[in-house]
């Protein structure tokens, strides 16, 4: 493939050597002072993003967004700067966000409805999600004209008639992709479909006709034959009839001619929807009807009359007589529905390849090439489906297109047999690349999700990618992605949103909330990085901030050790403040004894014994005084860092107030229970 | 039914609808709403009318999508948003700052009247001070409170500079929203799955009641307060549980429903007939609890084909005033729940109910009317 080249406005090579880092979604271009001596310098510099995907003028996606990075190097002159290529620039067009929102829920619906239905059903169920594409691609067009039309800036204007244009195209294509593959009509109703196809599309003759239409008398107009003609070559009978009938009545003299001329088109026979009669049937009848219109061309009945002797040469499928109204006609396309309706109205689907080819040939005639939008629309009447997709992903300046027509011929179970080379097929690679587009839109990201979802190859990498890229500009966006890897366990994700929301949370001294976060991730690390926060703020300040979450932390408690010893700490200081008294002691010395206080928290819950230890009361047993002096003991002995005591003045006094402290109330408690038992 | 629910897609995700107010003793429908978007790098407060009148039907029936008055750029998220009287909304943004728009109704504008710069902002480490996400307001003409992400609860009154009161750290986790319990106090609940009543005249700093969920503290997203009987609470939280509180007994709810899959953003009791309540959530559903079978044996008017009905009943304990809310009565227990949007997959993230109108708005960057919920 030859992908025309890509050029970075503002970015120069000839000046400045260049380096490439490539994201998911996007192309970092910087300037750099890198190896300026190679022999890179001549290079141009192009550009083709996302492998084989090129642009067809209207959606250019190279978008500089940013520049001035201040160069650092030293001596050199002004800034370098980084260009941030985008790849899927049609995500950015506001109105377009209408397709891609409506369109995600028909692609839901669609994924849900898998195998529900067989058979007649199911394919009249995609013929259904099928049109309701395009009925979304039809509004988002109106929309798209709408504001075309109300917008007083030349170059908006001219962007959105481009998108007007773009959305016509998709839907021509799409349309005729429905008849010849979704639905798969069979010869005779084939013709009934690419009539209504031709009739919906071909809207250029639409103004002349309602021109004739209601001027005052239409037979008298200049135009008059031409809409009769555009409507014989069209198929629509009754209409080109209706009007025929104010000619003929307007001329008495030639009323004979005009009611044989009535009379083969009334009797004109077309296939039917239903099965009322069978195609050779129809054949029979046709060939009669055919070779009718023969004898009245022979015998001259419309010599008179250059008009309706054309249309009957129409009727009869005469090549020359039918390009002879080739401006009627606009499109080769056209051109090739006409001729089939008057020669070969039971085409099978498997011949139209013959007269697709020679009808474009003839139509154009060596005059002009066929443009892109001709080879997509042929290689679809060649049933080239593969074709149809490569060519539609080269030309279209979005993957909206590509992606959700590839989905549905997969799931009409056409597109099996294609594997791609690098393992995924190609309909899951197009979905890949559409939702990568969608995430490197900071608000569209969330559509993104559903597509990465029904991946199965590659989805689940895609997501855990992306989403780790999405900013976590509020609590409630960060309270979004989580439900969404959540919902798909993706633990790692998880850990990583939770403990960046719990760091910024830290940052801004909001403890209670950075808790709660790692709570969340049960990120029991975590956990016991803030517990001792708040253990320090409490060993400064003397008093716990945050109370009102400390004393609810609940079963979360457990998620840490040195949260759960938090938890009990604060709940010895309430038991204290309700005065207590056996009941703090006998939690404090749990703490120790149990091993649930951090060694270096020892002594501050030593010291907390104080007071108690000082109780008119006698609080501490004999036993538990015991236990106090060796917790006092073991710290001071099992210390490594036993200097530092000695080395501490403030240290030292306290390690002796304790001890004074203990054995004075051993003294007290070996009275007091010496007297409680002896009595 | 559905037909009755027109769409439009807006091509911005909605975080907030609410229906302008209608003047007291009106007797029209209400036909105008405000919305307000998140997540875009250019949000917008917009105003629309969800009549089209241009396509009034024969019996006066308006048919057609709504359709856009006026709308201005709003700096930051929506967080959330509230009429203060007939022209003027209270917009909480996710930087930190609370405005007041003016909807100059004569020549359909919108502009900003008022302005409070970081009401909410984090005092960080390195002491710089940056804004915290203005999660909830609620305003009651003149006062409004606002509450935050860094814990703090603020109170303004409209057109006076400087707040009335501010209570700093009042919550040492995020409060996601807050509403009028009477006149001087205020409910709140937090990301630690507590609700709290404050007293605004009391100078303390510290709620004067604190209920909370047992078990595992989950956190609470949205909170209303029965429009006629001030003691029933309904709270909705990140398991989408919906919570019925009585906070004249006990420190736990009456009943826990289980609802939605995922987190309830928003909850409101219909406000003039309250046996009808509405939740929309995360998981892209909105539910409407109707309990009026319960108390007295009107018809039930809500009961609509082809939707998902279910019964449930929930746990209550004794009660001795009569609501449905709060009913114990196993036999009538029962509450008629239909989920309004079949098919929906992306959230619903705020919706609201005034007369027989619903409008809500979603992350699928679609807003919707109903305007016949009790058809």
């Amino acid at each position: 493939d030859t992908v025309p080249p890509q050029v970075v406005p503002g970015a120069d090579p000839s000046a400045r050597q260049l380096c490439f880092a490539w994201g998911p979604a996007e192309v970092l271009v910087c300037e750099t002072l890198f190896g300026r001596a190679g022999g890179s310098r001549s290079r141009c510099l192009s550009l083709s993003p996302s492998r084989s995907r090129g642009e067809g003028g209207a959606g250019a996606a190279a978008r500089a967004l940013t520049d001035s990075v201040a160069g650092t190097g030293e001596g050199t002159q002004s800034s370098s700067r980084v260009f941030v290529v985008r790849r899927d620039q049609d995500i950015y067009i506001q109105t377009l966000r209408k397709l891609f929102n409506e369109s995600h829920g028909i692609f839901m619906g669609l994924q849900r409805s898998e195998e529900e239905l067989t058979g007649k059903s199911r394919k009249a169920q995609l013929v259904q999600v099928s049109k309701n594409y395009r009925s979304v691609i039809r509004a988002c067009m109106e929309d798209m004209h709408q504001a075309a039309v109300s917008t007083r800036d030349p170059v908006l204007q001219g962007q959105y008639s481009t998108q007007v244009s773009i959305l016509s195209a998709m839907e021509l294509i799409w349309n005729l992709c429905e008849i010849l593959f979704v639905e798969a009509a069979a010869a005779g109703p084939l013709l009934l479909r690419l009539l209504d196809w031709v009739r919906l599309h071909v809207c250029d003759v639409d103004s002349m006709v309602r021109e004739v239409l209601s001027s005052e008398n239409p037979s008298k107009h200049k135009l008059f034959w031409n809409v009769v003609d555009v409507f014989v070559l069209q198929g629509r009978m009754d209409e080109a009839r209706h009007l025929l009938s104010k000619e003929a009545s307007a001329n008495p003299t030639s009323m004979n001619m005009y009611k044989i001329l009535d009379d083969l088109m009334k009797k004109m026979p077309v296939p039917s929807l239903g099965n009322t009669q069978t195609l050779t049937e129809l054949e029979l009848k046709w060939q009669h009807w055919h070779e009718e219109c023969q004898r009245y061309l022979q015998d001259g009945t419309f010599a008179s009359n250059p008009h309706m002797e054309s249309i009957c040469k129409i009727l009869l499928g005469d090549e020359d007589a039918i390009l002879e109204k080739k401006e009627l006609m606009t499109t080769w396309y056209h051109f090739l529905v006409t001729r089939l309706l008057y020669s070969h109205p039971t085409v099978k689907p498997m011949e139209l390849r013959f007269y697709a080819q020679s009808s474009m040939d003839l139509f154009l005639g060596g005059e002009s090439s066929p443009e892109p939008l001709d080879m997509i629309l042929m290689a679809a009447f060649e049933f080239e489906m593969h074709q149809v997709i490569k060519e539609c992903s080269i030309v279209l300046s979005n993957w909206w297109f590509v992606a959700h027509l590839t989905d549905l011929l997969d799931h009409c179970k056409l597109l099996q047999s294609h594997n791609l080379y690098f393992g995924s097929n190609m309909r899951e690679f197009l979905l890949l690349e559409y939702a990568s587009g969608l995430f490197s839109h900071h608000s569209l990201w969330q559509l993104g999700v559903d597509y990465f979802d029904h991946c199965p190859e590659y989805g689940r990498v895609y997501l855990e990618l992306h989403i780790e890229r999405i900013p976590l500009s509020t609590e409630q966006k960060a309270l979004k992605v989580l439900r969404i890897c959540e919902q798909r366990q993706m633990h790692e994700q998880v850990r990583s949103i939770c403990k960046i929301m719990a760091m910024k949370a830290l940052r801004n001294n909001r403890l209670g909330s950075a808790l709660s976060w790692s709570i969340r991730a049960k990120d029991a690390a975590f956990a016991t990085l803030i517990s001792d926060r708040f253990l320090k703020d409490y060993c400064e300040r003397g008093c716990f901030s945050d109370l009102d979450l400390i004393d609810n932390l609940g079963p979360s408690m457990l998620l840490s050790d040195r949260l759960t010893f938090l938890g009990k700490y604060r709940e010895f200081h309430r038991l204290y403040g309700e005065k207590r008294f056996p009941e703090a002691a006998r939690l404090l010395l749990t703490l120790m004894t149990a091993h649930i206080a951090p060694c270096s928290f020892w002594m501050t819950l030593l010291t907390d014994a104080l007071p108690l230890l000082e109780q008119k009361e006698v609080i501490f047993s004999a036993e538990q005084t015991y236990e106090l002096m060796r917790c006092l003991e073991d710290l001071t002995a099992g210390n490594p860092d036993k200097q530092k005591f000695q080395d501490d003045d403030v240290e030292t006094t306290k390690v002796e107030m304790l001890r004074l402290a203990l054995a004075r109330n051993l003294a007290r408690v070996i009275v007091k229970e010496g007297t409680v038992e002896g009595s | 039914a559905m037909e009755d629910v027109s769409a439009k897609f807006v091509s911005q995700k909605i975080s907030r609808t609410r229906w302008r107010p209608l003047p007291a003793a009106a007797l029209q429908l209400p036909d105008v709403f405000a919305t307000g978007s998140w997540d875009n790098e250019d949000n917008r407060i917009s105003i629309w009318s969800a009549s089209d009148l241009g396509n009034a039907g024969l019996n006066g029936e308006y048919h057609g999508e709504p359709h856009l008055l006026c709308d201005i750029q709003h700096n930051g998220d929506v967080m959330d948003m509230q009429f203060l009287d007939q022209e003027r909304i209270v917009v909480a943004s996710s930087t930190g700052t609370v405005t007041i728009f003016r909807h100059h109704q004569n020549n359909q504008t919108l502009s900003a009247n008022y302005r409070w710069e970081k009401a909410h902002y984090h005092v960080g480490q390195d002491t710089s001070c940056g804004g915290a996400a203005c999660t909830g307001v609620v305003c009651s003409n003149p006062e409004i409170v606002t509450v935050g992400e860094d814990g703090r609860i603020n109170l303004f009154r409209a057109d006076q500079k400087d707040a009335v009161r501010t209570i700093d750290n009042a919550d040492s986790s995020t409060l996601h929203a807050v509403t009028f319990l009477r006149t001087t106090e205020i409910l709140t609940v937090n990301s630690i799955g507590q609700l709290k009543i404050w007293d605004l005249r009391q100078q303390r700093n510290e709620p004067s009641q604190i209920f909370s969920l047992a078990g595992d503290r989950v956190p609470l997203h949205c909170v209303d307060r029965h429009p006629n009987q001030q003691h029933i609470v309904a709270t909705g939280g990140q398991d989408g549980m919906l919570s019925i509180w009585d906070i004249r007994h006990g420190t736990m709810p009456v009943s826990l429903l289980n609802a939605h899959e995922a987190e309830m953003w928003e909850v409101h009791f219909h406000p003039s007939d309250p046996d009808h309540l509405f939740t929309c959530s995360e998981d892209g559903s909105l539910w409407h609890w109707d309990t009026s079978t319960n108390v007295s044996e009107k018809p039930s008017f809500l009961h609509q084909g082809g939707r998902s009905t279910a019964y449930l009943s929930h746990s209550a304990i004794n009660q001795s005033v009569v609501s449905a809310w709060l009913s114990n009565d196993p036999t009538k227990d029962r509450m008629e729940i239909t989920n309004l949007i079949p098919n929906q997959t992306l959230s619903v993230n705020s919706l609201d109910v005034l007369g027989s109108c619903l409008v809500y708005g979603t992350d699928a960057e679609a807003i919707y009317v109903n305007r016949q919920l009790f058809a």
